[in-house]
């Protein structure tokens, strides 16, 4: 064997995961933006969150129009053809990140410059935990290391636990706060928003393992 | 008849009908084919494709019974002018068959066979360009020791790579290949099928295939052939995913043919 049989079909398959890794890339940026928005009361940085979506979307579609094409035109089977189905599965949950990314945003715009109910510091804590979840699934996903995916399913229960915690505690602050109804509940959402964030990371883990082993894991239960 | 013409199309083809007989095999063909690219030809048995092919350098005028009609223009020339040379046609459009067919001689005198009839006598000048050619078709590694072996000992996969290494020795503008892998294993397929991809960066390859698979992973081009008439021809990135003409996404899809 001296030749490589399919290596423009490799080449085409790089590609395709270096758009996923940016299009990963842009929206993680894209989240820790608008979590700083948030905390730092920035309207004009959560405004171009919001504007900069359309980046993410565009990246989805192309990478589902490539995907497309390559099962169109290569005759992948096996492994190739769980990348060019994960490659889909994966980018739709990205794009749903970035869509998490403008809803954080549209919080931080919603609150505007009214002074914090409370210092925020759980939210941030929590979204330190939904990010490392997302570098990891990422990783996992790049590396296609499907030992490290289940990892990181492993603390979406700490999110879900803090997440149950957090709303019932800004609830409890309505009835002495009434003037802060509204920031209170962009607040709530904001946790949801992180909550959500925590299962596409979980889902893309899933991802990982289906490719990796051809089996489907519910990593969420 | 050196390439020097600018426009992008090597071949335009008019207005081409042809008749095996009272059977009017090709009906009325325009189709303009372009420098470095891979156009695949697809079509049910009996569509015309091959014929075609055959037609782009008159490997079927040889038949009695053939009538041509329209315009064949290579390089702004019609072909089918009576007073066009064969030889010099074949030179520049060059073909691979269905099955490796070497000729009963060393792996070195078929690649040299081409250039020796064109009159290059010099063996330091042969053993370049038998060399450049087993290089281009990425069989060199594997015959470069064994070069005066009989090639009819070569695989299959070998000998259609050295047929087609036979063919680039005469240095041709145009490769037309007739179903070059139909008689190959899946990965001797491959091979031949990266091959085509390198090889158009300096040729213009024409291939008529069977196998949908194969024009879609191949070729920058596909035209689909039905009963003679050239139904559609567009980007392959088209064809297999939105061609415009119903009977091709029958054709494509497995629904008739």
């Amino acid at each position: 064997m001296f030749m490589n049989t399919r290596s423009n079909f490799d080449e085409s398959l790089k590609e395709l995961k270096s758009m996923q890794l940016k299009m990963a890339g842009e929206a993680e940026t894209a989240i820790k933006n608008a979590m700083l928005a948030l905390l730092n009361q920035d309207i004009e940085l959560a405004h171009s969150v919001i504007n900069g979506d359309n980046v993410i979307d565009d990246l989805e579609y192309e990478i589902h129009e490539k995907a497309l094409m390559l099962i169109a035109r290569q005759s992948p089977v096996a492994k190739d053809l769980r990348r060019l189905h994960v490659a889909l599965r994966v980018s739709s949950e990205v794009e749903r990140l970035g869509d998490i990314a403008v809803n954080i945003a549209k919080s931080a715009v919603h609150i505007g410059n009214e002074k914090h109910v409370k210092e925020l510091i759980d939210i941030p804590h929590m979204m330190e935990i939904a990010l490392e979840m997302l570098t990891d699934a990422i990783t996992a996903f790049y590396s296609e290391d499907s030992a490290m995916a289940q990892k990181c399913a492993e603390k979406d229960d700490q999110v879900d636990k803090m997440f149950g915690e957090l709303v019932q505690e800004l609830l409890t602050y309505i009835p002495q706060n009434p003037d802060f109804t509204n920031q209170i509940i962009q607040l709530a959402f904001v946790c949801r928003f992180i909550e959500r964030m925590a299962d596409h990371s979980t889902n893309i883990a899933e991802n990982v393992v289906y490719l990796e082993t051809g089996k489907r894991y519910n990593l969420n239960a | 008849m050196a390439i020097q013409t600018l426009t992008r199309d090597i071949f335009d083809v008019k207005d081409l009908n042809l008749w095996y007989g009272d059977h009017h095999a090709l009906k009325g063909i325009n189709f303009p084919i372009q420098k470095k690219e891979v156009t695949a030809m697809i079509g049910p048995s009996g569509c015309g494709k091959s014929t075609f092919l055959k037609t782009l350098n008159l490997m079927n005028k040889m038949i009695p019974s053939v009538k041509i009609t329209g315009e064949v223009n290579f390089d702004g020339q019609n072909i089918l002018n009576p007073k066009t040379d064969l030889v010099e046609l074949r030179k520049h459009v060059g073909m691979v068959f269905q099955k490796g067919n070497p000729f009963p001689q060393s792996i070195f005198d078929n690649v040299a066979y081409g250039p020796r009839i064109h009159g290059i006598k010099k063996k330091k000048h042969l053993d370049e360009i038998v060399t450049k050619a087993l290089m281009d078709v990425a069989l060199w590694d594997e015959v470069k020791d064994r070069l005066s072996a009989p090639a009819l000992g070569l695989s299959g996969g070998q000998q259609q790579r050295l047929c087609i290494a036979r063919a680039l020795a005469t240095k041709p503008d145009v490769l037309l290949m007739d179903e070059p892998t139909s008689a190959l294993d899946p990965i001797s397929t491959l091979k031949i099928e990266e091959l085509i991809f390198e090889l158009k960066e300096k040729y213009t390859i024409v291939i008529v295939t069977h196998n949908m698979q194969q024009a879609a992973r191949v070729s920058d081009k596909t035209a689909f052939f039905l009963m003679g008439e050239l139904i559609e021809c567009d980007d392959t990135a088209k064809i297999f995913s939105m061609p415009k003409d119903s009977r091709t996404e029958d054709y494509i899809t497995g629904r008739f043919g």
